[in-house]
C-alpha cells in the first residue's frame, strides 16, 4: 500500500519521532516501496498456520524469587542527561500515562 | 473502546434488573448504570517481576534498580516464578480458570516512568479467565444482599516508576519538570478486570472491599489503597434499560473505597445530564477530584491510543498443567466468604465479621479465640475499642504489638471481675503504649487498675459515703431513685474509678435500706 | 614471524610454549591498528578519528581501542602463565568486539549518535565469558547503526572499508568486526547476526563467520535490534578458530529467557572427521537469477569440490524461502520499533532539550537516529499498528513457521544445506545507499536461516570479479546451513572444504590495504 504524508506523520507520532516536512516527503515513497515489497507475504496461504515468535519452543523459563544486588545509584545516574535529587529529570510531562 | 474484550470476544454485561438494583431517575426517564472495575494489585514478592531487585517500599530513590528495570540497552527480563504462583493462587481464589498456556505481550507507549517505553503485560491469552466474585452488599437496614460480579480476566504485568513533579503545584499540571524514581518500575502487578456487571455504587464498593479481603487472605499483597498496593479504575456508562452499552468513560485517581462510590455516583449523574441536554458522551479518561467531588477530563484522545501489542520476543510461554494448578489450589487459605460464615457461627454479627475481615484482623480474632476468648466478646473488642484506639494513634495492630492472646487475656480479666469495661479500655491503652511489651494483666497491675469488688473493702467505703451524704440518702428514701447515681459517683471517686459498679449499686441499696 | 598473520590457534600455541608473550601479541596488533585504521593512538582508550577526517586509506574497523586495558590484561595473562596457572585454550589471544555488546570501561555506541559516549554500567554475558577465558579485548568495532544495514555505511561514525579493496564496503552490519580480522588487526572478533550481519560481511571480506543456533549464545548485554533473530557469533580467518571462539561463548545463560538449556554441540571433536558420504543439499531457491555470474561460478566449483571430497550433492527445495526477505523486513523492524523505544533522552545517551518531555523525546530521537534506523522504526511501528497487525506482523510470523517447516523437511533429505552467502561480491561505497530496497536484497540468502533459527556458517570459497570491475579479485562466500543445534556439522563440513581449498584469506593487490 502507498502511505500518504499524513499517514507517515501519524506513524511518526506513534513512534515519537520529530520528522521534518522534507523527511516526511522523502519517507512516504520509500516506506510505500518497502511495504509493497513486504506485502508479498500476503500471497502465502497461511490461515491455519501457527505464528512463530521463537525458533525454539522454550517454555516456563523463570527464576527463583531471590534478591540479587542492585546497581549503585551513582552508576545508574551517571549516564543520565539530567539528574536531580537522586532521580532522572525530564521537562514538564504533558500527556497522561497509558 | 471497541465492543470486544482484549481476548476478542463481545462484551457482555448484566442488567440492573437481574441484580435487583434500582434504575436512576433522570428528567427524561430511567437510566441504567453500567460499571466495570479494573483493579491493579502489587504483589508482595521479594524481588521484581523481571529482575532480582528488591521490592521494598520506601527505599531511597533509584536504589532498587539494575540494568533490567531501568531499561538499559541489552538488558533482558526473566520471569519471577513466585509472581506466577501468586497470580495463579489469586486467580483460583477468584474462581477463575487458569490458562494451560499463556504468554506475555508488549504494550507500547511512551512515558518517562516506563523505562523501556513499553510495558510487558498480557493480551490475548492472560493467565486467568472467567472468574467471579459473590459480594455482600449492605442494604442499609443491617441486612445485606448477595450479588455476583463476573471477572473477565486476571493478567500479569509490571508496575511503572514514580514521578515527582517539581514546580509550583507539585502536581502534574503546573509542574515545570518531573523527577523519576525507578524503584517501583518492574514490581509485579496483577490487573483484575471485572465484567460490566455492576449497576450501583454500593456494589462497586462492596466488590472492591471483597477483592481487597481476598487478596489479603491469600497473602499475595497487603492491598493498601493508601500506599497504592491496590488501585482501582472505574469504567462507567449509562444506558436506557434494554439498550446497547453506552459510551464509557474511565475514571482514575480513586484513592479510597469511599471515593470509588462518590465518583461513580457523580459520573452517572453527569453522563445522564449530558445526554438529557442533547449532548453525547466522549470516550475519555477522567480524573476524580476528591476535594471538589467531581470528575474532570484528563485526556482527550487526539488520536485513538494504539498500543501496538505484540508477543514479547524476550520471554517464552508459561504453562500451567493441571498438576501445577491443583498443587497451588491446596495452598488456598480460608476465603472471606467462609470466614464470614465461621464468624457468624461464633456469634459475631455480620457487620463486625465484615469489619474484621476487611481490616485484616481475622488472625487476631482467631488467636484470641484459640486462647480461650468468647467469639462475640473478641469481635466486640477488636472492631470496637481496640480499632478505635489504634486509629486514633495512627497505628496498625502489628505495630502496636497487640496480639490475639492479649485480647483473650483482657476478656478473661473482665469476666473474672478484675476489670470493668472502663478499666479495660485503660488497660488497652497501656498495652499499646508499651507496644505489647506488657500484657493486660501486667499493665493492670503496674497501674493499679483493678475493680474494687472485695465486699468488705467496698462496704466500708459505701458506709462512709452514705454517712457523708445524708441529704441524698433522704431523697432516695423519699422515692428519688435516680439520686443513687450521685452516690455511685462518690464511691467511684473514692476508689479512683475502680469500684465494681454493679456491686456498688447493690451495696448502696442494702446500706440505705 | 609476523604475529598479526597468525591464526588464533597458532598464537595460542606460541603463547603456551612461551615463544611469544601476550603483551607482544597485543602490541603487534595495536601497532597495526595505529598504522592502518584511522585512530588517534593516545590515551587509555584510543578513539577513531571523526568521520569527516577519515582518509580513503583508513579501514576504520574500530570505534574505540581499549589499548591500556588490553595491555594490562595481556600482562596479567603473562604473569599468571609464568606462575604456572592453568589458563584457557586461547588465553592471551586478542580479539575485537562489535560495538553492540556492552563492556565496562569503554563506550558502547552501537554505531549511533544516540549512544555517543555511553559507558554501560554492566558487561554482556559474551563479554564476561571472553574475559573469563582470558581473551584480550582490543576494542569495539564499527557497525551499521543499531545493526541495521548490509554495508556498515549506516554507521554514524563513518563507513568501514573493505581491506580487499578500500573503495568497497566490507558488508554489514558487523563490517568493523569483519574488516578487523580480514585486515589483520585482530585474529578473532565477535559480530552479531540478525538477518546475515555476520555471514554477509564474512563473505565480502574473505573470512569465516558463523551465526550459531538461535538461543545458544546469550543475548544478555547485546543491544537488541530484533530480539527473536539477534545472535552473536564468531569471525576468524580459519574454520577451526571460529569453532574455538564459538565454543567459548555458547552455553546456557539464566539471564536470557530465550537461552537454550541443552548443552551445545561439541564443535571441536568431530571437526576433522571429513564429509565422506554426507548429503549436501543445494537449495533451488537460493541460486540462479539475482546472483552475480562470478558468485555462481565459484559456487558451482564449490559443489564439485564437495563431490570430490566424497559428499553427495542433492537438490532440495525451501518452497517459502522466497518469502523470507519480505517476512524478515516486517518482523525485524516491528521488534526494532519496540526495542528502540527506550532511547528517549531520559536515562542515558543523547538528549535534545525541549520545553516538554514529549517534545524532548521526539527531538532526541529525531537527532539521535540516522535515516535507516528511522525508516525501520517507521516500518515496524506501522506493521504493528491497529488495522495492519494481522496482514503484516502476524502474517509474517506465520510465513516464518512455514520456512522453519521447509528447513525441517529439507534436512530429512540432506545433512547440511549450501548456497552462496551473498548474491554479490563486495560493492562500491555509496553504490546502494540511495536505494534501501536494493540494499535489503543483500540478505536474500542469509535471511531464511535466521528466520528458522538454524546455524549457518560462511567461509571463503574463492574469488571472483565484480560486475563493475572485471579485473578485480574479490572474495566469494559459501554458506553452510545445518539443522538446529547441529553447529558441529557445519563446522565439520566447513573445515573439510577449507582444508581442500587452501584459500589465503589475506587481501593483496593495488587497491587493498598493505599487508604487513
Ligand atoms: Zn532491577
Amino acid at each position: 500500500m502507498a502511505l500518504s504524508a499524513d499517514e507517515v506523520r501519524h506513524v511518526a507520532r506513534l513512534a515519537r519521532l520529530a520528522l521534518t516536512d522534507a523527511e516526511v516527503e522523502a519517507l512516504a515513497p520509500q516506506l510505500s516501496q518497502i511495504l509493497a515489497y513486504a506485502e508479498q507475504v500476503g500471497e502465502v496461504a497461511a490461515q491455519d498456520v501457527e505464528p512463530t515468535t521463537h525458533p525454539f519452543a522454550l517454555r516456563d523459563v523463570s527464576r527463583p524469587d531471590e534478591p540479587q544486588p542492585s546497581l549503585p545509584r551513582e552508576d545508574v545516574l551517571a549516564a543520565a542527561p539530567h539528574a536531580e535529587q537522586d532521580r532522572f529529570g525530564v521537562p514538564r510531562i504533558v500527556s497522561e500515562e497509558g | 473502546m471497541s465492543a470486544t474484550t482484549m481476548s476478542g470476544e463481545p462484551i457482555s454485561a448484566t442488567t440492573a434488573a437481574e441484580h435487583g438494583v434500582d434504575l436512576l431517575q433522570g428528567d427524561t426517564g430511567e437510566w441504567e448504570l453500567v460499571v466495570g472495575l479494573e483493579v491493579h494489585v502489587e504483589l508482595q514478592t521479594r524481588t521484581k517481576m523481571w529482575c532480582g531487585c528488591s521490592t521494598d517500599f520506601g527505599a531511597d530513590p533509584n536504589t532498587n534498580v539494575c540494568p533490567v528495570c531501568t531499561g538499559q540497552p541489552g538488558a533482558l527480563p526473566v520471569v519471577n516464578e513466585q509472581a506466577v504462583r501468586d497470580a495463579t493462587l489469586l486467580g483460583l481464589a477468584l474462581n477463575g480458570e487458569i490458562a494451560p498456556i499463556c504468554r506475555f505481550h508488549r504494550k507500547n507507549y511512551f512515558y518517562p516512568d516506563l523505562a523501556k517505553n513499553y510495558q510487558i503485560s498480557q493480551y490475548d491469552v492472560p493467565l486467568v479467565n472467567d472468574g467471579w466474585l459473590d459480594v455482600e452488599v449492605p442494604t442499609g437496614d443491617g441486612q445485606s444482599v448477595s450479588r455476583r460480579v463476573r471477572i473477565e480476566r486476571l493478567h500479569m504485568e509490571e508496575d511503572t516508576g514514580k514521578s515527582l513533579h517539581v514546580g509550583d503545584t507539585g502536581r502534574l499540571h503546573g509542574a515545570d519538570r518531573s523527577l523519576i524514581d525507578y524503584n517501583r518500575c518492574g514490581i509485579p502487578l496483577l490487573e483484575i478486570v471485572s465484567r460490566p456487571d455492576i449497576h450501583d455504587a454500593d456494589t462497586a464498593q462492596a466488590y472492591l472491599r471483597e477483592l481487597q479481603s481476598i487478596v489479603r487472605a491469600t497473602g499475595v499483597s497487603d492491598a493498601r489503597m493508601e500506599e497504592g498496593s491496590i488501585r482501582c479504575d472505574a469504567n462507567v456508562s449509562v444506558r436506557r434499560p434494554g439498550d446497547e452499552l453506552g459510551t464509557r468513560t474511565e475514571i482514575k485517581n480513586l484513592n479510597s473505597i469511599r471515593s470509588l462510590g462518590r465518583a461513580i455516583a457523580y459520573e452517572a449523574q453527569r453522563q445522564i445530564g449530558v445526554i438529557e441536554d442533547g449532548g453525547t458522551i466522549v470516550m475519555e479518561t477522567r480524573h476524580w477530584d476528591e476535594g471538589r467531588g467531581v470528575t474532570e477530563t484528563l485526556r482527550v484522545k487526539e488520536s485513538v491510543t494504539d498500543y501496538r501489542y505484540f508477543p514479547d520476543p524476550d520471554l517464552v510461554e508459561i504453562t500451567s498443567p493441571a498438576e501445577k494448578v491443583e498443587a497451588i489450589r491446596t495452598l488456598l487459605p480460608e476465603l472471606p466468604a467462609a470466614s464470614r460464615a465461621r464468624l457468624g457461627e461464633a456469634g459475631v454479627t455480620p457487620e463486625q465479621a465484615a469489619a474484621i475481615i476487611a481490616t485484616g484482623l481475622l488472625p487476631w480474632f482467631d488467636d484470641a479465640v484459640a486462647a480461650g476468648a468468647d467469639g462475640a466478646a473478641a469481635a466486640n473488642w477488636l472492631v470496637g475499642d481496640i480499632a478505635g484506639q489504634l486509629s486514633a494513634e495512627g497505628l496498625r495492630i502489628e505495630a502496636a504489638g497487640l496480639t490475639g492472646a492479649h485480647v483473650a487475656e483482657l476478656i478473661a480479666l473482665i469476666e473474672d471481675g478484675t476489670l470493668s469495661t472502663k478499666l479495660a479500655k485503660q488497660v488497652v491503652a497501656g498495652v499499646i503504649d508499651a507496644r505489647g511489651a506488657k500484657g493486660p494483666a501486667q499493665v493492670a497491675e503496674d497501674q493499679g487498675l483493678r475493680q474494687v469488688s472485695d465486699e468488705g473493702e467496698l462496704r466500708t467505703i459505701v458506709e462512709q459515703v452514705v454517712a457523708a451524704n445524708a441529704d441524698t440518702v433522704e431523697a432516695i428514701r423519699g422515692g428519688n431513685d435516680k439520686a443513687i447515681g450521685a452516690l455511685v459517683g462518690q464511691v467511684m471517686k473514692e476508689t479512683r474509678g475502680q469500684a465494681d459498679p454493679r456491686k456498688t449499686n447493690e451495696l448502696l441499696r442494702e446500706v440505705i435500706g | 614471524m609476523v604475529l598479526t598473520r597468525l591464526s588464533a590457534v597458532e598464537l595460542a600455541q606460541k603463547l603456551r610454549t612461551k615463544d611469544v608473550s601476550a603483551v607482544e601479541v597485543v602490541e603487534a596488533h595495536l601497532e597495526r591498528i595505529a598504522a592502518i585504521d584511522g585512530v588517534v593512538a593516545d590515551g587509555d582508550v584510543w578513539r577513531a578519528v571523526p568521520a569527516d577526517e577519515l582518509t580513503s586509506r583508513d579501514i576504520h574497523a574500530y570505534l574505540h581501542v581499549t589499548a591500556a586495558a588490553a595491555r594490562e590484561h595481556a600482562a596479567d595473562v603473562d604473569r599468571r602463565r609464568a606462575a604456572g596457572d592453568d589458563l584457557g585454550p586461547l588465553a592471551g589471544v586478542p580479539l575485537a568486539l562489535k560495538d553492540v555488546l556492552t563492556m565496562r570501561g569503554a563506550p558502547t555506541t552501537v554505531g549511533s549518535r544516540m549512544l555517543e559516549g555511553w559507558l554501560p554500567p554492566y558487561d554482556a554475558t559474551v563479554t564476561e565469558r571472553l574475559r573469563a577465558a582470558d581473551l584480550v579485548v582490543l576494542g569495539k568495532t564499527n557497525m551499521d547503526e543499531f545493526a541495521m544495514g548490509s554495508s556498515t555505511e549506516n554507521s554514524a561514525y563513518g563507513p568501514t572499508r573493505n581491506p580487499w579493496d578500500l573503495g568497497r564496503v566490507p558488508g554489514g552490519s558487523s563490517g568493523g568486526s569483519a574488516a578487523a580480522v580480514a585486515g589483520l588487526m585482530a585474529p578473532l572478533s565477535i559480530g552479531t547476526d540478525t538477518g546475515g550481519s555476520i555471514r554477509q560481511p564474512a563473505a565480502l571480506t574473505g573470512i569465516v563467520g558463523a551465526k550459531p543456533t538461535y538461543g545458544t549464545v546469550s543475548r544478555y548485554g547485546l543491544v537488541a535490534f530484533a530480539s527473536s533473530l539477534d545472535q552473536a557469533g564468531p569471525f576468524a580467518r580459519t574454520v577451526e578458530d571460529a569453532a574455538h571462539l564459538q565454543t567459548l561463548i555458547h552455553g546456557h545463560d539464566p539471564r536470557d529467557s530465550t537461552s537454550i538449556t541443552d548443552t551445545p554441540a561439541d564443535l571441536l571433536t568431530t571437526l576433522r572427521d571429513g564429509i565422506d558420504g554426507l548429503r549436501i543439499g543445494v537449495v533451488t531457491e537460493l541460486q540462479g537469477d539475482g546472483y552475480e555470474p562470478g558468485v555462481r561460478r565459484v559456487f558451482e566449483q564449490a559443489l564439485e569440490r564437495f563431490e570430490r571430497l566424497g559428499a553427495k550433492i542433492v537438490e532440495v527445495s525451501l518452497p517459502h524461502a522466497g518469502y523470507g526477505l519480505p517476512a524478515y523486513y516486517l518482523i525485524a523492524p516491528s521488534e526494532a520499533s519496540s526495542n528502540l523505544a527506550r532511547f528517549d533522552g531520559v536515562r542515558y545517551g543523547l538528549r535534545v532539550d525541549a520545553p516538554t518531555a514529549e517534545e524532548m523525546n521526539a527531538a532526541t530521537r529525531a537527532a539521535g537516529f540516522g535515516p535507516e534506523v528511522k525508516r525501520r522504526i517507521m516500518i515496524g511501528t506501522h506493521a504493528l499498528s491497529s488495522g495492519y497487525y494481522d496482514a503484516y506482523y502476524l502474517q509474517a510470523s506465520k510465513v516464518r513457521t512455514l520456512i522453519a517447516r521447509d528447513f525441517a523437511s529439507a534436512f530429512e533429505q540432506a545433512d547440511v544445506l549450501v548456497s552462496p552467502t551473498s548474491p554479490t561480491v563486495a560493492f562500491g561505497l555509496g553504490d546502494k545507499t540511495a536505494d534501501p530496497l536494493a540494499m535489503y536484497l543483500n540478505d536474500v540468502a542469509t535471511v531464511p536461516a535466521s528466520l528458522a533459527g538454524t546455524p549457518a556458517l560462511s567461509l571463503p570459497a574463492g574469488t571472483a570479479e565484480a560486475p563493475d570491475a572485471p579485473q578485480a579479485t574479490l572474495p566469494v562466500g559459501l554458506q553452510i546451513m545445518a539443522p538446529l543445534l547441529r553447529d558441529d556439522l557445519m563446522y565439520r563440513v566447513g573445515w573439510a572444504f577449507e582444508s581442500d581449498l587452501g584459500f589465503t584469506p589475506i587481501p593483496a593487490g593495488d587497491t587493498a590495504v598493505e599487508v604487513a
